[in-house]
């Protein structure tokens, strides 16, 4: 195959001595067997087929937006059985003391009294939400949906670099690759035996009947957009579709004065009994949050309190999406569990910790700093790649608010072959599993969404900023 | 359902048809004042009356010139019923439920949206106007036509063929009100051209045709309206329209109301003599004919539409 490697990196395909991985095998000899102009006729087909399906995200331009066509690399990423089993536990580990902890946080915060956790973090944290203490949802379960970003080093070992725990998005992406890659490489499916992640859906409307207040009736499960500019529409769409439930907005939706939501049919109101929310938490009920929202619903907390209605995922679970937060997930684990934490964390420097911040200022231009709140990949500094202008004007950032910031050193990002005009170059990649919680259960996605970053030696792998997507693979 | 897409679905189907009568409306004026010679010629201003928008259109122009009306009417960006805002509002809402509409009629009306986007001097010069018009008339039909084939029966095709129903019946009483005024206070001279005149009525409601075969050649004025308001067969008449109406409430829930409403203004459109009305009291009638339809409409949108807290 025409595949130079670079040594630097680890390529999730190929070995360093640029042989294919055992696992990989088939698809290397398959992709080595097809000619350029091949590769090529493949990567049209499968751009023409994500245009027939209609799979689209939205990109913001200036006060309107465009949807545009999901950009998907026909090679697919591959990770051994083996080795995914071992994540699967990791994960759910994770999101089970993650659960726990938030829960803490709304009750007694023991975590914070025995001293583990400091108390000054919640204080700060912006996403605290103080109306959800004493609150009990169904299991004890907030973050019913994670989404977690996983990130492979050069040593070949996988690291958690942050968990999504408000609205993640992008598992509607997950399935429709894998749709799109059958259409195209029919043959691998027959020779490999790639294990199927079809299930996400039903096992997701499992997890939401499963949270029902009245368990017995069949339950009234919606699934509620901000609406058609929102960047992840399509997604919203796609699940309501699959799991033949409503897609519903704001203004579909009301509290009655006998704290039940019910939605606005030509039936007349019918009750709601699981909302799937893809609102952010502050503009879900302008009763409760922003008073000015116009795309959620007064009296939804109301409801939600009287234990009427289930909110997918919980108001406030978003506390323990911070990277300040993420820092003390092993200590979570440790504390809650008693385990040792199965998938590591990317060392991180916290900077309001006095010894962490001098090193952060003295190493500034090795890390990368980034803000506790922000997703998208906005705000942050890539210290080798910025100037000492930038690198002063972020430090000052800093300074001025130390608890919501931390620092990483700069990770290798594993690669994956991937196509460039016909060729195949290795383009750095990281992957988003999907974890479900429903404190029955748990269920972890089938690998999970694999995001490239298509320009040469950049990191940066968000749709809206010129990063693919590849199907995920995972293989015995 | 719920009444969002409800509401949705009955207001693409009302934008979708606006559009096409007004391109017909458009299409008919166009070629009719080529057969008037000029004194007798209404010119173009009892369009901007048809569609009710003389306040936003005075605001724009200061003259009825053909030019003027035809782009406030085909492409007017402050007519909120030009043929291309029409057809924006209506794609604006479809692509809110794509998921329910067959993939077919959301494509037809996107195509639609896009192809006028770049046509819009066609409407203006005269050369292009007949294709461009005919052209919109074309596209929105077969937007309807995909629609009955492939659209599954259930409460979003019923809201759907309610609204086009609606949006028909108001035009047709809209063209019958305007041009039966006019014609009828024209001077003594113009007697010869009234003919003519509400042949191209019968036109813009696509009724020549069938009123020749059903009613005889010769158009007389007070047939033309009986023919426009009471005929049971032809699907423009406010009459049709109406008993397509009432079939159609009858199978949605919670109907008894709406049902009522409509059958009682099908009682009194059957109970009026039309060929008595003349002058005045044609215009009165056909003014309440109007409230009843506006009135079936707010119905319409209490019943289904609107918060029932």
């Amino acid at each position: 195959m025409s595949f130079s490697k670079d040594a630097a990196f680890f390529d999730e395909l190929v070995t360093a001595e640029g042989l294919a991985r055992d696992y990989a095998k088939p698809l290397y000899d398959f992709l080595s067997s097809m000619s350029p102009a091949e590769r090529r006729q493949a990567q049209e087909s499968a751009e023409l087929a994500v245009k027939e399906m209609g799979i689209t995200f939205t990109v913001y331009g200036d006060g309107s937006s465009i949807d545009r066509s999901w950009p998907i690399d026909i090679v697919p990423r591959l990770i051994p059985s083996t080795e995914w089993r071992q994540i699967e536990k990791g994960l759910a580990q994770r999101v089970q003391a993650l659960n726990m902890f938030i829960n803490d946080l709304y009750h007694d915060q023991k975590i914070v009294k025995d001293k583990i956790f400091p108390a000054e973090l919640i204080k700060k944290s912006v996403n605290f939400r103080p109306q959800c203490v004493g609150i009990s949802p169904p299991n004890d379960i907030w973050a019913h949906i994670c989404g977690s970003d996983l990130v492979r080093d050069n040593d070949g070992t996988m690291y958690v670099l942050e968990d999504n725990l408000r609205v993640p998005s992008g598992v509607s992406y997950m399935l429709e690759n894998r749709s799109v890659i059958k259409r195209v490489f029919p043959e691998l499916f027959e020779q490999m035996s790639i294990q199927p992640n079809a299930d996400y859906t039903s096992q997701l409307f499992d997890m939401l009947c499963a949270m029902s207040p009245r368990p017995d009736d069949k339950p009234e499960v919606v699934v509620l957009t901000p609406g058609i500019y929102n960047s992840a529409y399509f997604e919203h769409c796609y699940l309501a579709q699959e799991m033949g439930c409503e897609l519903v907005e704001g203004r579909d939706l009301f509290v009655g004065d006998d704290d039940v939501v019910y939605m606005r049919t030509v039936h007349g109101k019918r009750r709601v009994d699981v909302i799937y929310r893809r609102i952010d938490d502050l503009f879900l009920d302008p009763e409760a949050f922003h008073p000015d929202s116009m795309l959620g619903v007064a009296g939804l907390v109301r409801a939600w309190k009287a234990g009427n209605v289930a909110l997918v995922n919980a108001p406030g679970a978003g506390v323990a999406d911070d990277k300040v937060v993420y820092t003390y997930v092993p200590e979570m684990i440790k504390y809650y569990l008693g385990e040792d934490t199965l998938l590591p964390n990317v060392e991180t420097y916290r900077c309001y910790e006095p010894s962490h911040m001098s090193y952060v200022e003295a190493n500034l231009d090795k890390l990368v700093a980034k803000p506790a709140n922000e997703s998208g990949g906005y705000g942050l500094l890539i210290g080798p790649k910025s100037t000492a202008e930038e690198r002063a004007k972020c430090l000052a950032q800093i300074k001025a608010d130390p608890r919501n910031w931390i620092a990483q050193p700069t990770l290798s990002l594993s690669t994956v072959p991937t196509l460039v005009d016909d060729t195949l170059e290795g383009r750095h990649v990281d992957l988003r599993p999907f974890i479900l919680s429903s404190g029955q259960s748990t269920y972890v996605t089938t690998g999970g969404l694999t995001r490239v970053a298509l320009v040469k030696g950049s990191l940066v792998v968000n749709s809206s900023q010129g990063g693919g997507s590849k199907d995920t693979w995972i293989v015995e | 359902m719920l009444s969002r897409v409800a509401e949705t679905l009955y207001w693409t189907a009302r934008y979708i048809e606006r559009a096409e009568n007004v391109a017909r409306l458009v299409n008919v004026n166009n070629l009719t004042l080529m057969d008037l010679p000029r004194g007798i010629s209404p010119g173009w201003e009892p369009l901007i009356d048809i569609i009710g928008s003389r306040e936003e259109y005075e605001q724009a122009f200061s003259d009825f010139s053909e030019q003027n009306v035809i782009e406030f009417l085909t492409v007017g960006e402050n007519n909120p019923s030009s043929i291309t805002n029409s057809i924006q509002m209506a794609r604006d809402n479809c692509r809110t439920v794509r998921d329910i509409v067959p993939k077919e009629v959301w494509e037809a009306i996107n195509q639609l949206n896009l192809s006028l986007a770049d046509r819009k001097s066609t409407f203006i010069s005269k050369r292009g106007r007949f294709s461009a018009l005919k052209s919109v008339i074309n596209q929105t039909v077969k937007i309807v036509g995909l629609l009955e084939a492939s659209m599954y029966r259930d409460f979003g095709y019923l809201f759907w063929r309610f609204g086009a129903c609606l949006e028909r019946a108001d035009m047709t009483t809209r063209i019958i009100d305007v041009r039966s005024a006019k014609i009828s206070s024209q001077a003594e001279n113009s007697k010869p051209y009234e003919n003519i005149q509400w042949i191209s009525v019968l036109r813009s409601l696509s009724a020549h045709q069938m009123y020749r075969q059903h009613m005889g050649v010769r158009v007389k004025p007070n047939q033309v309206k009986e023919f426009m308001l009471h005929n049971v067969s032809f699907p423009r008449s406010v009459l049709f329209c109406l008993n397509e109406m009432h079939k159609l409430i009858e199978m949605l829930p919670h109907n008894t109301e709406m049902d009522t409403r409509i059958r009682h203004s099908i009682d009194e459109l059957l109970a009026q003599d039309i060929r008595s009305l003349e002058g005045e009291a044609s215009h009165l009638y056909i003014d309440e004919l109007q409230i009843d339809l506006a009135d079936i409409h707010t119905q319409l949108v209490e019943q289904y539409f609107l918060p029932q807290e």
